[in-house]
């Protein structure tokens, strides 16, 4: 059975996450142990409220350095929502700036748009070759935040490097609503909070892990 | 494409049991908020709100168990409220499972209870449910609308717009509006009301109170909601949560 730890950095329903999982077959952990982070065949990094806040969570269970050295060994990282904001390089919230993790270049800045947060069920455009969001073409699927990634920065230039994959909704203008680069995948909406289409999407990546 | 509208049942639990009657679907027990919140998915909900009236405190832990059992088996956002009175109640309430809690008297007896919880939890998980009136005879407000609390029974004489305006700035991620005018008549939603709280506000706007055919639900999005709530019409079997996408998407707005 494929393992995934839920990372438990005291951030929002890791019980939601843990049971949409499960749904879908994964052998499901909540936990901080960094040895059972480290070794799970799976790591999702949930977050929901300020960037600040969940990056300050993450570093203090160690979770920066869990998520870096998983990645250095190709070992498959999914962010969810705030989960997925931290893993850029700059959180900009209420005028502070916030480093995050790193893992790709970009800011995450608030919305233009005449409501926020954005919450609700949206469109996703998947690009061709989307492993993570196959057989979900039509389909909507959750959001709530005010926050997100409004350009796509990374430069892919080396040819043995297969290119990001970046899907893209709109609210206002146009956002980053899920990569797939290589080991480390993430989304902005949620899939454990999204019925069928997001238990898809949570098949889809377990069944990635093996 | 943009953003769905979403069409929210609302369920009334008492001491971990739905009341209010329930006849739309064949239940086993039509009683378990969880099997009822369960079917409004399968029938295409897009968020459930429950609403906890029960009066003792004692029997308010069967709610976290109900909120418990409900995340485990149904995979959409759930909002809790009734009964919460501090930011412990919210923690509670999102370990339970809950996606955002809603809070009303609380928050006017002590507004920095909606900035403490949107510091803590964040403000996606905040929601002020407002209960507006017009202005009986001795109460005036700027707006004519006055906010009011025990079920619309109670005056406070507070502007009903300004307190959601006051509310999103505390944090607030979402104002459930209900009309205590409305309620329960079955007339429509007040889209006066819906109008003059959408031109103050930009967060996101859940129209309560008032739903009882097919036709209001277009008007209550023209006036500014960005989703519709409603009980007894989805309870009896009236309208159909499918009905209900069907109109909206006919009226030219998005639906899941």
């Amino acid at each position: 059975m494929t393992s995934v730890v839920v990372l438990d950095y005291g951030s929002g329903n890791l019980r939601s996450a843990q049971r949409a999982l499960e749904r879908v077959g994964a052998d499901v952990t909540v936990t901080n142990d960094v040895d059972a982070a480290m070794n799970a065949d799976g790591l999702v990094v949930p977050g929901v409220g300020a960037f600040a806040a969940c990056m300050a969570g993450i570093r203090a269970v160690g979770g920066d350095t869990i998520i870096d050295r998983r990645l250095s060994g190709g070992r498959p990282v999914l962010g969810i929502c705030v989960g997925m904001q931290v893993l850029f390089g700059l959180g900009v919230e209420h005028g502070a700036r916030v480093e995050g993790l790193g893992q790709w270049p970009g800011t995450v800045e608030r919305l233009h748009a005449d409501v926020l947060p954005h919450m609700g069920w949206n469109t996703i455009r998947v690009p061709e070759g989307s492993r993570l969001l196959a057989d979900v073409a039509g389909e909507r699927f959750y959001f709530v935040h005010s926050y997100a990634v409004r350009s796509w920065d990374m430069v892919t230039e080396d040819p043995r490097m297969a290119a990001p994959l970046v899907t893209w909704t709109h609210h206002g203008e146009d956002f980053v609503s899920a990569v797939e680069n290589g080991a480390l995948t993430a989304t902005q909406f949620h899939p454990e909070k999204s019925g069928d289409a997001g238990a898809v999407v949570l098949r889809n990546w377990v069944s990635s892990l093996d | 494409m943009s953003v769905a509208i979403r069409v929210i049942p609302c369920l009334d639990v008492d001491a971990g049991r739905v009341v209010k009657g329930i006849n739309f679907v064949d239940l086993r027990d039509a009683g378990d908020p969880v099997e009822l919140a369960t079917a409004y998915g399968l029938a295409g909900a897009d968020e459930l709100v429950f609403l906890d009236i029960t009066a003792s405190s004692s029997d308010r832990a069967t709610t976290y168990d109900v909120v418990r059992r409900t995340a485990e088996t149904v995979f959409i956002p759930l909002t809790v409220g009734g009964g919460v009175r501090e930011v412990a109640d919210f923690d509670r309430l999102l370990r339970a499972g809950a996606d955002k809690v809603s809070v009303n008297t609380a928050a006017i007896h002590d507004p920095t209870l909606l900035s403490d919880a949107a510091e803590r939890f964040g403000s996606q998980c905040v929601v002020l449910s407002v209960d507006a009136r017009r202005c009986p005879e001795g109460v005036s407000t700027p707006s004519g609308f006055e906010v009011t609390t025990h079920g619309g029974r109670r005056s406070t004489g507070i502007d009903a717009i300004d307190w959601a305006v006051e509310g999103a700035r505390r944090g607030a991620g979402e104002i459930l509006l209900n009309s205590m005018d409305a309620d329960g008549t079955e007339s429509g939603y007040d889209l006066p009301l819906i109008e003059l709280v959408r031109r103050e506000v930009t967060v996101p706007l859940i129209a309560s109170g008032g739903a009882g055919r097919i036709g209001d639900f277009a008007p209550a999005v023209g006036a500014g909601a960005d989703a519709v709530l409603a009980a007894s019409v989805f309870h009896f079997g009236t309208l159909s949560i499918a009905e209900v996408k069907g109109e909206l998407a006919e009226a030219g707005y998005p639906v899941r």
